[in-house]
């Protein structure tokens, strides 16, 4: 299982749960499991060319996964996926 | 007055209350302040911001609190700092009309930060919260936690564990909680957007920052007024995340659709440090996205490696034909100094990068010598001492005696060298 953290926008997606646990080996998977257990968050992380939106930063064990490779990035038992608004920041 | 209308989202234009959230729920947008220009037209006017304080604040009606009365605001004294006619720096690099926008000396904390907390803290307040937070990497906690201790509130900051000395000194001194994180801004940045998830606090520049954002606006209205009531054809601003650089030109277009000023076609020009240049070398190569990259420059205030507004900033510049370059480590060092030499203005390392990308600007023609040109340096060289410490030499030493002195500067007697 991976254990993903959840950013308040999506938490009305996740009856309030700032924390969720999920199923798959790779970002991609972890979208679509997370979808089917929440439905729409998949339509809210993407855009409909099915591109994560540009405002929104996925972080693997807490490294930016355009650093790694994108929503393919590899996954295993124990990693945590963070979900966080890009939105931020300034000095 | 109600000139805040609502917070609308910049990318779907959902709107919300005007409260403590700065991320659109559908597309995680930013949100942005949404005001009653209407409103405003009707009561502001060039007289009354010329009779208004001497700080930021004389443009109140344009900042998104809702009161302005002395009393309310944290930060009162925050901006109207010099706009200094840069003769001597302007004849080296061949300009006949160059400014400098000179926040090196802001009240109280020497950067153009005093200017965003200013708006932030006092919002905060207004929203109810006791206690302020933010991510940073040196200027936006001194500020913090500054105006934090004057306005009697509970404070956290959050800076990358490699901060300069004076920095760091500069925020213990007013005694908030300095929290050192391990890792780079960006780090600092993610983990703030997760503790402000957890914890009711106003973090400055994550949950305040529609507010936040707007106080850079005063530094375009400031320029305006201080040129005359005149818009400049040219200007060069530090980037880091991005924001400061479309504020400015946003506080420009408010000028002109108020009729504050008549014409506005200033072309806005974004600097970085080839160490972190995510949003200049997207301008460079063309893309209207950037790839973030891992910061690695002695400017570290603008070592923002996933700038959230480099988007917007890219699109500014693209607007307004303007241009974004970048200079390397030793170009800042350079650029401080010939600042430091030619106007007696000591900026940090931001300033460094500023001067450097004007003066690659002027040289490869892209700012002429007839335009009116402005140039932001955002903070002060005392605070970044590391990074200039090897490059001014040593003092010359001598014993305490005329004959020491005259012999060492080979002088003669009545000064006669």
């Amino acid at each position: 299982m991976i254990k993903v953290r959840i950013p308040t926008p999506l938490r009305p997606l996740t009856k309030g749960q700032g924390e969720v646990e999920a199923k798959g080996s790779s970002i991609e998977e972890i979208i679509t499991n997370l979808d089917q257990t929440h439905p729409g968050l998949r339509g809210r992380l993407c855009d409909e060319k099915g591109e994560l939106r540009r405002f929104v930063n996925i972080y693997v064990n807490e490294e930016d996964i355009r650093f790694l490779k994108g929503k393919e990035t590899a996954l295993k038992d124990g990693d945590e996926v963070s979900i966080v608004p890009a939105i931020a920041g300034g000095r | 007055m109600t000139k805040m209308k609502a917070l609308v989202c910049r990318e779907c234009g959902k709107e919300y209350p005007t409260k403590a959230i700065h991320v659109c729920e559908l597309c995680f947008g930013p949100l942005e302040v949404k005001y009653d220009y209407d409103e405003i037209k009707k009561v502001i006017s060039r007289k009354k911001i010329e009779a208004g304080p001497h700080s930021m604040w004389r443009y109140g009606d344009l900042l998104p609190v809702e009161g302005t009365s002395s009393h309310s605001i944290i930060g009162p004294h925050a901006g109207f700092t010099p706009m200094v006619r840069a003769k001597n720096l302007g004849a080296y690099l061949g300009l006949d009309e160059l400014y400098i926008k000179n926040d090196t000396v802001n009240h109280p904390t020497l950067s153009f930060k005093d200017r965003v907390v200013s708006v932030a803290l006092t919002r905060a307040r207004e929203l109810g919260f006791e206690t302020v937070a933010c991510a940073s990497t040196g200027n936006l906690a001194n500020s913090v936690a500054a105006h934090a201790a004057a306005a009697s509130m509970q404070c956290y900051v959050f800076i990358p564990g490699d901060l300069e000395a004076a920095k760091v000194l500069g925020n213990l001194i007013y005694r908030p909680n300095v929290v050192e994180v391990d890792g780079h801004y960006d780090d600092v940045n993610r983990l703030c957007s997760e503790i402000a998830g957890e914890h009711g606090w106003a973090f400055v520049n994550i949950n305040i920052r529609p507010y936040y954002a707007e106080g850079s606006k005063t530094l375009a209205f400031e320029t305006v007024e201080q040129l005359g009531w005149r818009a400049p054809d040219q200007v060069v601003i530090p980037m880091a995340s991005g924001s400061l650089l479309t504020k400015i030109k946003k506080g420009l277009q408010e000028m002109q659709a108020l009729g504050l000023v008549d014409r506005v076609r200033t072309r806005i020009n974004g600097a970085q440090a080839e160490g972190c240049s995510p949003i200049a070398t997207a301008y460079k190569e063309g893309r209207d996205f950037f790839r973030p990259v891992k910061p690695k420059t002695i400017a570290k205030s603008l070592a923002i490696g996933n700038p959230a507004d480099g988007y917007y900033a890219l699109k500014a510049t693209a607007e307004t034909g303007g241009a974004m370059d970048m200079v390397s480590d030793e170009e800042i060092v350079e650029g401080i100094k010939l600042l430091a030499q030619t106007e007696g203005i000591f900026a940090e390392t931001a300033g460094g990068v500023t001067i450097g990308v004007l003066r690659k600007l002027v040289k490869q023609g892209t700012i002429k010598k007839s335009d009116v040109t402005v140039a932001y340096i955002t903070g002060n060289g005392l605070k970044t001492q590391e990074a200039v410490v090897d490059a001014v030499g040593r003092p010359v030493r001598i014993q305490p005696s005329l004959v020491s002195f005259e012999k060492t500067f080979k002088m003669g007697k009545n000064g006669q060298g």
